[in-house]
């Protein structure tokens, strides 16, 4: 009977994380500057996001691109056994950009005795180490964006690539405080898009009983309305599922978008 | 040019010819106030004329420290924290700013008479104003206080705010 439990809440596990990039945050020491300087930056996955105590983000793929497109290589890189830990010294005046693309295949099933396996990689991959005959097999194509945005004195107009889930905010990202309302777009392939499920938590949960998580649906136009009423770093997470594969293995894709945002005080 | 036209045209149609008795002034009088503490930095602190829909109509003064800090850090690091004055003007500025920015001023009131038709008043239109003071203390705290006023002025008029922090009295000084 034990087991049975086990195994269910197992189950139950893999399908929530399917669902959700949950937990996984990027947090700068500052998003707002008057004058160029190193910003340091931690990154981690976790239950709570901001909370440091799981592991730590692997940021092999993260781009920093400067105002003016260029990119930034991030130093002093610590990956440690909670969070990684890395700086950027931001020169230029306008908004510096983190990114963090992820995108792969998903696939679960069951094997000869019946054990539930996972496994996450590209296409090709995928063909070669899961059994196309496998029992219970699932394969989903996941597509994942992270960001993260830094300002040097004004902010710059933040433009989309038309690819996956992505994020337009009326109000800059570094440019929101307490009581205004904010008009999120997303768009799924540069589409603004309905039904897009979107989570928002405000960082040092742990000072409260509840985390408070606020959560949205994106009305026909793709939008919604937030008004953030309390200052602090936010973490922001929408996601979608649609069946615009890339690849016929797979039947449906997850697409999820992550962003870090500070609201000050008025 | 364009700047030109409009501030003549009132000017000839009165009769005036630069008659600086006739131009309505603000005084404004900033308390800094004295605050005891281990470690004591003067304040940072920008005056400005607000809209209704609090967007910055005129910069009057920004005080902060010019200097490199020891390290070699430029002290405009610090301007964000007078963060209401920067999402709404600061930003935007190209600093210093002539005749606006300057030195951090000591405890105690320092009193400024800004003039219509001289910068940087200029030519304020008619309407419902506030002067707002922002003030920021490194190790300290930071504090707005917004004192209401009608432009253009008919009678001499005295309106006063209070901060509570880092701010003490806020008086501003009409005069037709």
């Amino acid at each position: 009977m034990k087991k049975i439990i086990t195994l269910v809440s197992l189950a139950l596990g893999i399908g929530a994380s399917v669902a959700h990039a949950h937990g996984v945050w990027i947090a700068p020491s500052s998003t707002i500057l008057s004058a160029p300087q190193f910003v340091t930056f931690d990154a981690a996955s976790s239950s709570v996001p901001f909370m440091i105590d799981h592991r730590p983000l692997v940021i092999d793929l993260l781009t920093i691109s400067a105002p003016d497109g260029s990119k930034v290589t991030p130093v002093n890189v610590m990956k440690g056994e909670l969070r990684t830990v890395f700086d950027a010294k931001l020169e230029q005046q306008g908004t510096y950009r983190l990114e963090l693309l992820r995108s792969g295949f998903r696939a679960s099933w069951k094997d000869a005795e019946d054990k539930p396996k996972r496994f996450m990689g590209t296409a090709e991959a995928l063909a070669k180490e899961v059994p196309s005959d496998a029992k219970d097999l699932k394969v989903t194509e996941t597509d994942s964006r992270m960001e993260n945005f830094v300002t040097v004195g004004k902010p710059t107009v933040l433009k989309t690539t038309g690819k996956g889930l992505e994020l337009i905010a009326a109000t800059h990202p570094n440019d929101l405080v307490t009581g205004e309302p904010v008009e999120f777009t997303f768009l799924v392939d540069g589409k603004p898009t309905e039904g897009v499920e979107v989570a928002i938590i405000r960082s040092q949960t742990r000072y409260r009983n509840s985390t408070e998580e606020k959560t949205y649906k994106t009305d026909k136009n793709g939008q919604l309305k937030v008004t953030l009423s309390e200052a602090g770093m936010y973490w922001l997470d929408a996601d979608f599922k649609d069946n615009k594969v890339s690849n016929k293995v797979a039947k449906e894709r997850t697409l999820a978008y992550v962003v870090t945002f500070e609201v000050l005080p008025q | 040019m364009r700047k030109w036209v409009p501030a003549l045209i009132p000017a000839l149609v009165a009769g005036v010819f630069a008659n600086q008795a006739v131009a309505g002034e603000i005084t404004v009088k900033v308390t800094i106030p004295q605050i005891n503490t281990a470690e004591y930095h003067r304040p940072y602190v920008a005056i400005w004329i607000e809209k209704p829909d609090q967007s910055v109509q005129n910069n009057l003064a920004v005080w902060y420290s010019q200097k490199k800090t020891d390290k070699g850090e430029q002290s405009d690091k610090w301007l964000k924290d007078l963060r209401q004055w920067w999402r709404k003007s600061g930003r935007e500025q190209s600093l210093p700013m002539d005749g606006i920015t300057g030195a951090t001023k000591a405890v105690g009131e320092h009193a400024m008479t800004f003039v219509e038709g001289k910068a940087p008043l200029a030519n304020l239109p008619a309407g419902q104003y506030n002067i707002a003071v922002e003030a920021a203390r490194e190790k300290g705290g930071r504090e707005v206080v917004r004192v209401p006023f009608t432009w253009p002025v008919k009678k001499v008029e005295q309106a006063k705010a209070s901060g509570q922090q880092e701010l003490g009295n806020i008086a501003i000084e009409l005069k037709p």
